[in-house]
């Protein structure tokens, strides 16, 4: 049987292109860059040419360019690193500017009220991936910030006058994704990131830092850290056709972040640990692949992806989950009502086709998608969410295959469903 | 001697086993089976307005169960289950398990409703090879609707001292809150989850619960309100 694989999303097969490059660094090139003999100089070559092409790629510096085992070791490093580094700075500040009178200050100034020095306040938005929003929870548990998650809309986006509103001077740090990875919406990172310069300027502090998780948005976005005004940005491997295990963050240069692991002080004693030096290599040019082929294969995959969507919404009783526009060139994500998404993902899979679901089935917490829920769909429309994610292997046959079977397969699991669900709640 | 006795490779078969052992999440042949060939499944309810029918879940919590009985005394005055149609929202081990229930319900001519009434969640899945150890407690429903099924029938036969509540069961395990206390908010007049919610607070503090409380809610209304 023909597999097709529309789960993209979850994670994409490696490009043959990029396996290449990594071949040497296996067996041949495999030296520790920390060693200064012939084999270890070649390896710490490769790691840095790599470091070259990816901070040209995001117009960034080199040694803002960090790698980690990626994308979740990313995240934890900006949240957990940030709010660990910069609590002491951030007090500090706040109290420097408690108390004072309002017009000794320049216009707009702020004073810090007297909650403001007493706990850094971090602010990320409800759909954000787990690898941000676990280690947030986790410091907001143990009394170590004060946390905002920022409510999105029913396409999933963040509104910028929400930032704006839930902006305080003890706010440290402010981390919203870029692409999401269930629903596809593309936030406006840009937009944002002007917002929190304007703010910086006028109330005269460094202060918040801004992360986004660009992990979903690499393979189809330029991602150029100057047009987007972000301090910190997580890339990784695994869906942009590179090898998984690896990752980077950008750090702009100037700001302190605390080590999750400490020990050889290898990248810059950020991130000890021997380098991964065939994933880095393959990192590097996977991003340069998708990123030297975006607009080509963007525009391909929009017309897939609309031809898809198109043809699953002519299915009774389906709801589009995300951005109409907004929205990454290959994320379809659809409710079908009555039917619960491990089962429908279960018969896809018996035809070849693997998808995913938001179901609460198919995920080992047994909770709907969050992602889903945030944009104020119900639990049983998230129970019923899928997700078909497309990719360079994807075809306009393939496309057309999904749209022919679906029908039947949402219409067998409706028959066996007590459930039937009035449409004038999901519209 | 080892006075601990090492698991069964049965005992294990349900369990969800580390992502590096192979084939620990997913389904067993028979549970595939039922999944893609479910028995007994009501197509279309109007042949079945007449059956005694039964309800558990909701599909909030991503299982929810329908199930109609035919029930015939025999000559003999013992009461067998000749038919079992099913309706279920939920995934591959609820569509399973319901299926397969209604299999073991009414082979060999039927069970009687005293044998009915003892079949556990543990029985389906022996009969299914086992399922994944989370599934259990949320896709295995069919007993419960097979139950409720037998109460409508006691109910609309009149036999009302026959019906069975389970009792004295915790079911908000932060508010310590019991059946009984459900019971009692619907007999007060609470007839939507809100109003027990108001009675009881139940829920707020373990939020799982919820399901659990909305059954029993549709439960007691049935028993003392016929609706």
């Amino acid at each position: 049987m023909h597999t097709i694989y529309l789960d993209h999303a979850a994670t994409t097969p490696m490009d043959p292109r990029v396996v290449e490059v990594m071949q040497p660094y296996f067996i041949d090139v495999a030296g520790n860059p920390s060693s200064f003999h012939t084999v270890g100089l070649r390896a710490k070559e490769a790691v840095t040419e790599a470091r070259q092409t990816i901070a040209r790629l995001l117009s960034a510096r080199e040694d803002e360019i960090l790698f980690t085992s990626g994308g979740t070791e990313s995240d934890n490093l900006a949240v957990m690193g940030i709010v660990k580094a910069q609590r002491q700075a951030i007090l500090s500040f706040c109290h420097s500017r408690a108390g004072g009178n309002p017009s000794d200050g320049s216009p707009g100034l702020r004073f810090a009220t007297p909650e403001d020095d007493k706990k850094p306040h971090v602010m990320t938005s409800a759909i954000e991936h787990h690898a941000v929003l676990e280690p947030l929870l986790h410091l907001q548990k143990i009394g170590e910030i004060e946390l905002t998650v920022l409510p999105v809309n029913r396409e999933g986006l963040v509104a910028i006058k929400d930032v704006r509103t839930a902006l305080k001077l003890s706010t440290v740090l402010v981390s919203i994704m870029f692409a999401n990875n269930e629903i596809g919406t593309i936030e406006p990172i840009a937009d944002i990131g002007r917002e929190i310069l304007a703010w910086r300027k006028e109330h005269i502090t460094p202060y918040p830092l801004f992360h986004t998780d660009a992990c979903q948005a690499a393979g189809a976005i330029e991602l150029n850290v100057e047009k987007l005004h972000v301090d910190l940005l997580t890339m990784n491997g695994s869906k942009i056709y590179g090898p998984k295990g690896v990752g980077i963050l950008y750090i702009r240069r100037g700001i302190k972040i605390e080590p999750l692991m400490r020990g050889g002080g290898q990248e810059r004693n950020i991130r000890s640990g021997t380098e991964n030096v065939p994933a880095i290599v393959g990192l590097a040019k996977a991003f340069e692949l998708v990123q030297e082929n975006r607009e080509t294969e963007n525009a391909r995959l929009i017309k897939l992806r609309d031809r898809l969507a198109e043809g699953l919404l002519k299915i009774p009783k389906t709801r589009f989950n995300g951005h109409p526009t907004d929205r990454l060139p290959n994320c379809v994500n659809i409710s079908f009502m009555d039917i619960e998404g491990e089962a429908a993902m279960l018969y896809l899979d018996a035809q070849g086709i693997m998808i995913s679901t938001g179901s609460a089935c198919a995920s080992s917490s047994l909770d709907p998608s969050h992602v889903i829920l945030a944009t104020g769909l119900s639990y049983e429309a998230a129970h019923g969410s899928l997700r078909f994610s497309l990719g360079h292997s994807t075809t306009k046959e393939d496309v057309d295959f999904v749209i022919a079977v679906m029908p039947k397969i949402v219409e067998r699991l409706r028959q066996m469903s007590p459930v039937n669900l009035d449409m004038k709640y999901f519209n | 001697m080892n006075p601990i006795t090492p698991a069964t490779t049965d005992a294990r078969k349900g369990d969800v086993v580390a992502p590096t052992k192979e084939k620990g999440w997913f389904y067993t042949d028979t549970v595939k089976d039922h999944f893609f060939h479910p028995k007994n499944f009501l197509d279309g309810e109007e042949d079945y307005k007449d059956a005694y029918l039964g309800m558990v879940g909701s599909p909030a919590c991503g299982d929810a169960m329908k199930v109609w009985l035919r029930i015939n005394k025999g000559t003999d005055g013992v009461e067998r289950i000749t038919e079992f149609k099913w309706k279920t929202f939920g995934c591959a081990s609820a569509i399973a398990s319901t299926s397969m229930l209604s299999v073991m319900v009414t082979e060999n001519e039927g069970l009687t409703l005293e044998e009915a009434l003892k079949l556990r969640p543990q029985q389906i899945m022996e009969r299914l090879g086992g399922l994944p150890n989370r599934k259990v407690h949320c896709s295995v429903l069919g007993d419960k609707a097979l139950r409720s099924a037998i109460n409508d029938y006691y109910r609309k036969t009149e036999q009302t001292d026959k019906i069975i509540v389970e009792q004295g069961r915790i079911i908000d395990k932060v508010l310590k809150i019991t059946d009984h206390d459900i019971e009692e908010a619907v007999l007060e007049g609470a007839d939507t989850l809100e109003k027990i919610q108001h009675k009881t607070k139940v829920g707020t503090g373990d939020p799982s619960c919820i399901p659990e409380v909305e059954q029993l809610l549709r439960f007691y209304k049935e028993k003392y309100f016929g609706s």
